[in-house]
């Protein structure tokens, strides 16, 4: 069980409020994405769910009962650094264990739900080592284990990934949710990365200055983004906005467009510019495009390679049914 | 990267400070080791003295007839002085090292805490540290200790109590106590920025994993702290074998050897008796001693040093 609810809840440091009132609901089960560029507060909002910091309003309930200023320990959360935070005195083993020795478990118990977290985490050889002896990816299991063998309510997860070179990020990533199929326990997972948000979670909730923009399944942000921050923060690359009088055509502030619903011509259609920078990925490639009338240049997604070159002249044509308009408050209008 | 060219030129240009160096220990450790197997006393000159020096100036030594063997040692040793000092020596550095590094370890966990005029109570804590040894002998001795002027009497008698006697009742803990209170500081500033070190996500984690402060201090507070912990044990052994200045100014060794420690006794001996041969021989069983306590010290906590 884990289910966590935020009521109102809100956090000033002195005078400066981080996180004014914001309600929030964390169903069971649930993988739970906290996502927002630095300094949003999404670390902040983790660390007052844990109990490492205290809530300056508002309730905060974990399984119906209220956890607000019950101390971090006693919620029944368990929490992977970003650091990873590991003893560096204590073996592996004792690491992982040193939760169910503070909650002094029997060493019978202790041994067993070591092996098996080590077990589920490939860990067994490296059991007996000193976290300095691991290579990133396996301290950040280490971590993780550490947080299993409590059998906690819900995981809480701060930028776990942010440490690790781009292979292994894509690893641990997926690591990450198979554990958390297996496990069927809520994850809070806080990130600035939009690629992991999108790939691990059930449930995104996009933060801008403390203030959640939107929360919402991954592909219900990326169809419908409820405004320009969402839209221009989820998605990779970014979608393109366009304001003024080509927008102003469509009976809107501003439009957008992702790059992959937007088709090239190199005869006809509504938008002529010339080719730029050009982004060759294997399977798909990024041109840059400069049209007239349109300060950026338009990023335009075509599948596989394409004889494009620097200078060409190109049309662009926009899918009509995937384009995004917003109001001059930068809220979307159907 | 370190060419064949470069590192004969760094090995040339290193050489005059490991010649000085060399000097600086080898000639008084020649000559110490060389005097206290003479027979050497001031009052006593042997007539045989030979002047080592230019122009007619310099040490008058005595020549190699008056070669005594192991006479200076046998009576150092033998000395009823000397095993008081052995003790005396021991129980100072002991105690001090105590003292230091407990208190050391509780100032620094106090002043980690956030506070108001965090700064100046920073500075105040070092200043201990920069007062002068005979200086805050004589500052104890006079204004603390003293049994009918010092602050300690005065407070004794306002509760109605007999004033104690420091120096006379409880010598070697007075001078325990004015050595650990200067070097409380230097424990303190190195304990506290190792404590500042600290990952305060660890800290956060074990907070998470259910530790109490109790739980969290001793398992991850003082592991982290066990190097500077060895390293304040090694620095302040070294120098408080050889505490002098506090004994001199305040109990000049006494009453009776409560207070000589070695380094007094080879003072005794050789400034006090004039014998240098056996102030000479003193000083090589105080060599000896240091590297015997040092052998021990790293054998039992050099292994923190590893990294």
């Amino acid at each position: 069980m884990g289910r966590i609810v935020l009521e109102k809840v809100s956090k000033s440091f002195g005078e400066t409020e981080v996180i004014p009132a914001l309600d929030l609901t964390i169903d069971d089960g649930e993988f739970c994405v906290f996502v927002g560029p630095s300094g949003c507060g999404k670390s902040t909002l983790l660390r007052l769910i844990a109990g490492l910091e205290d809530v300056t309003n508002g309730k905060i309930l974990i399984d119906g009962e209220d956890a607000t200023s019950v101390p971090p320990a006693k919620r029944g959360l368990a929490m992977v650094f970003q650091s990873y935070a590991l003893y560096p005195h204590m073996s592996v083993r004792k690491n992982i264990a040193f939760p169910l020795r503070m909650a002094k478990f029997d060493q019978a118990e202790q041994d067993k739900r070591v092996a098996q977290a080590a077990e589920v985490l490939n860990l067994t050889d490296y059991l007996d080592r000193r976290p300095g002896q691991l290579s990133g990816g396996q301290r950040q299991r280490v971590a993780i284990g550490r947080a299993i063998v409590r059998e906690p309510a819900a995981f809480l997860f701060d930028e776990p990934l942010s440490n690790l070179d781009a292979a292994l990020r894509v690893g641990m990533r997926l690591e990450i949710s198979e554990l958390h199929k297996r496990l069927t326990t809520t994850m809070v997972y806080v990130t600035h990365d939009q690629v992991e948000a999108m790939t691990m979670a059930d449930k995104i909730v996009v933060l801008r200055a403390g203030n959640i923009e939107q929360v919402g399944s991954p592909l219900e942000l990326y169809r419908t983004p409820r405004n320009l921050f969402v839209a221009g923060f989820i998605g990779s690359p970014k979608m393109n906005l366009i304001n003024g009088s080509i927008a102003a055509k469509h009976n809107a502030a501003t439009i957008g467009i992702r790059p992959e619903h937007i088709s090239v011509s190199s005869d006809a259609g509504d938008w002529p510019g010339k080719v730029g920078v050009s982004e060759h990925l294997g399977s798909d490639t990024f041109f840059h495009v400069t049209c007239e009338g349109i300060t950026d240049p338009i990023t335009v997604r075509v599948g596989g390679e394409v004889d494009l070159h620097y200078g060409d002249t190109v049309f662009l044509t926009p899918a009509s049914d995937h384009l995004h308009k917003f109001d001059d408050k930068g809220l979307r209008v159907e | 990267m370190a060419t064949q060219h470069s590192r004969a030129a760094a090995r040339l240009m290193i050489s005059p400070a490991v010649l000085l160096l060399l000097c600086w220990m080898l000639i008084p450790l020649g000559l110490t080791i060389y005097f206290s197997f003479l027979r050497f006393n001031l009052i006593m000159p042997s007539g045989n003295e030979m002047v080592i020096g230019v122009f007619g100036h310099g040490l008058r030594v005595p020549g190699p007839e008056d070669f005594s063997g192991w006479e200076n040692f046998y009576w150092f040793v033998t000395d009823p002085s000397f095993q008081a000092a052995i003790i005396n020596t021991l129980v100072l550095v002991g105690g001090v090292l105590f003292i230091t590094v407990i208190g050391g370890t509780l100032f620094a966990l106090l002043l980690d805490q956030p506070m108001w005029g965090q700064g100046i109570v920073r500075i105040l804590v070092i200043a201990p540290f920069f007062v002068m040894p005979t200086v805050s002998g004589l500052v104890w001795k006079n204004m603390f200790m003293n049994p009918v002027n010092g602050i300690f009497a005065h407070l004794a008698i306002g509760l109605g109590l007999e004033p104690f006697d420091f120096f006379s009742q409880a010598p070697l803990a007075s001078i325990i106590w004015i050595v650990s209170w200067q070097w409380l500081p230097f424990a303190t500033l190195i304990l506290l920025t190792a404590l500042q070190s600290l990952d305060q996500e660890q800290l956060e984690a074990a907070e998470m994993d259910g530790a109490n402060w109790i739980n969290r201090f001793f398992f991850v507070m003082l592991p982290h702290l066990a190097r500077a912990i060895t390293v304040v044990i090694l620095i302040q052994t070294i120098f408080l074998l050889s505490i002098f200045a506090e004994i001199l100014v305040t109990t000049n060794g006494g009453p009776g050897t409560a207070t000589t420690n070695l380094t007094y006794l080879i003072y005794v001996s050789s400034l006090l008796q004039f014998d240098v041969g056996m102030g000479s021989a003193g000083g090589v069983i105080a060599i000896i001693l240091a590297n015997i306590v040092a052998i021990f010290l790293m054998r039992m906590i050099g292994k923190n040093l590893d990294a």
